[in-house]
């Protein structure tokens, strides 16, 4: 296979991986969602816990597009 | 179509001089970080020039952003933390300014460069790591032992903990510089469409009212997510400032 053509079709194979974290941050906020509309009083309190669980699952998505951003332009 | 990369270029606009082979120059990135610390600098000046006790409409901004920097610092690193508010606070505001600053039209964003996140990221990093072992000493290691884990598992846990600290520079940064890169290529990529569509006629203008309406509801989530990134950023600095101030889980 054309090395460069390779390369495309792995940065696009892994950006796949950042569904996973798509899948992950919908999970955190649809369940603070469901959270705050039962206690709305304690949901002010967790809104630091939400943007820290966003942002670690986030970054799990982050490293694929990294992976796909050096094949693209690095390697 | 116009290439949408072409908006990250770095122009040179005045070489300054030659260190060791690398030509140093004033690019468009550097007078962009100029304009935002100049804008950071007029509000703070100008809204604390002239106090008083019932704050205008503009002390209320500065009392604002520093009320919510105080809390969210307080309350994910307790007092102690408190000493590093002009840290967190500066870092808070010059991403915020910088991403907003970057969404106007023809302008440069300056944290769409890795270069950019990657240096306030390791600010951040380093400040932990020196604070962390001045404070507590080799004590500082406890922080990749967790309490109350079954000695079986504990070199599994100690090895994830560690990888997970060693991570955190690299996804502090490539989060920041991500979502901008791609928040800025997708506006580029919908605002190419306009033109596209329009090129066809009367039933081509309709059609690109579309894009033109797509293009408009980005930019209001894009300064949405401007805030949240120097939000995100601004809140991890607290929780890995916490990690150096008390390091036992």
């Amino acid at each position: 296979m054309d090395p460069i053509a390779a390369k495309f079709i792995g940065a696009g194979i892994a950006c796949i991986g950042m569904g996973g974290a798509g899948a992950g941050v919908g999970t955190i906020f649809g369940h603070y969602l469901a959270a705050a509309l039962r206690n709305p009083s304690a949901a002010q309190s967790q809104f630091g816990n939400l943007i820290f669980g966003f942002a670690v699952t986030e970054a799990l998505g982050i490293f694929s597009l990294l992976i796909a951003l050096l094949l693209l332009f690095a390697l | 179509m116009t290439d949408p990369i072409h908006q990250f270029n770095i122009i040179k606009l005045a070489t300054l001089g030659e260190v060791a082979g690398y030509e140093i120059a004033f690019t468009n990135s550097a007078l962009y970080m100029v304009i935002t610390v100049a804008a950071i600098t007029t509000l703070l000046v100008g809204a604390t020039s002239r106090r008083a006790l019932v704050p205008g409409r503009l002390q209320s901004v500065a009392e604002i952003s520093y009320e919510f920097v105080a809390n969210m610092l307080r309350s994910t690193a307790g007092t102690e933390g408190m000493k590093f508010f002009s840290l967190v606070f500066s870092l808070f505001l010059f991403i915020l300014f910088a991403n907003v600053i970057g969404l106007i039209p023809f302008t440069f964003t300056v944290t769409s460069h890795i270069v950019i996140t990657a240096s306030l990221a390791s600010l951040v990093f380093c400040t932990v790591l020196v604070y962390g072992f001045r404070k507590h000493g080799l004590r500082f290691f406890k922080l990749f032992v967790p309490s109350g884990i079954p000695l079986y598992i504990l070199p599994l846990v100690v090895f994830i903990e560690m990888m997970s600290f060693v991570s955190r520079p690299i996804s502090h940064s490539v989060r920041l510089f991500a979502n901008m890169l791609a928040g800025h290529i997708t506006l580029e990529v919908f605002a190419g469409f306009i033109p596209m569509l329009g090129g066809f006629g009367v039933l081509g203008w309709l059609g690109a009212t579309i894009p033109l309406a797509l293009v408009v509801a980005l930019t209001a989530l894009e300064v949405l997510v401007a805030f949240l990134q120097a939000y995100v950023f601004a809140i991890l600095t607290c929780i890995y400032l916490n990690d150096a101030i008390n390091p036992g889980h």
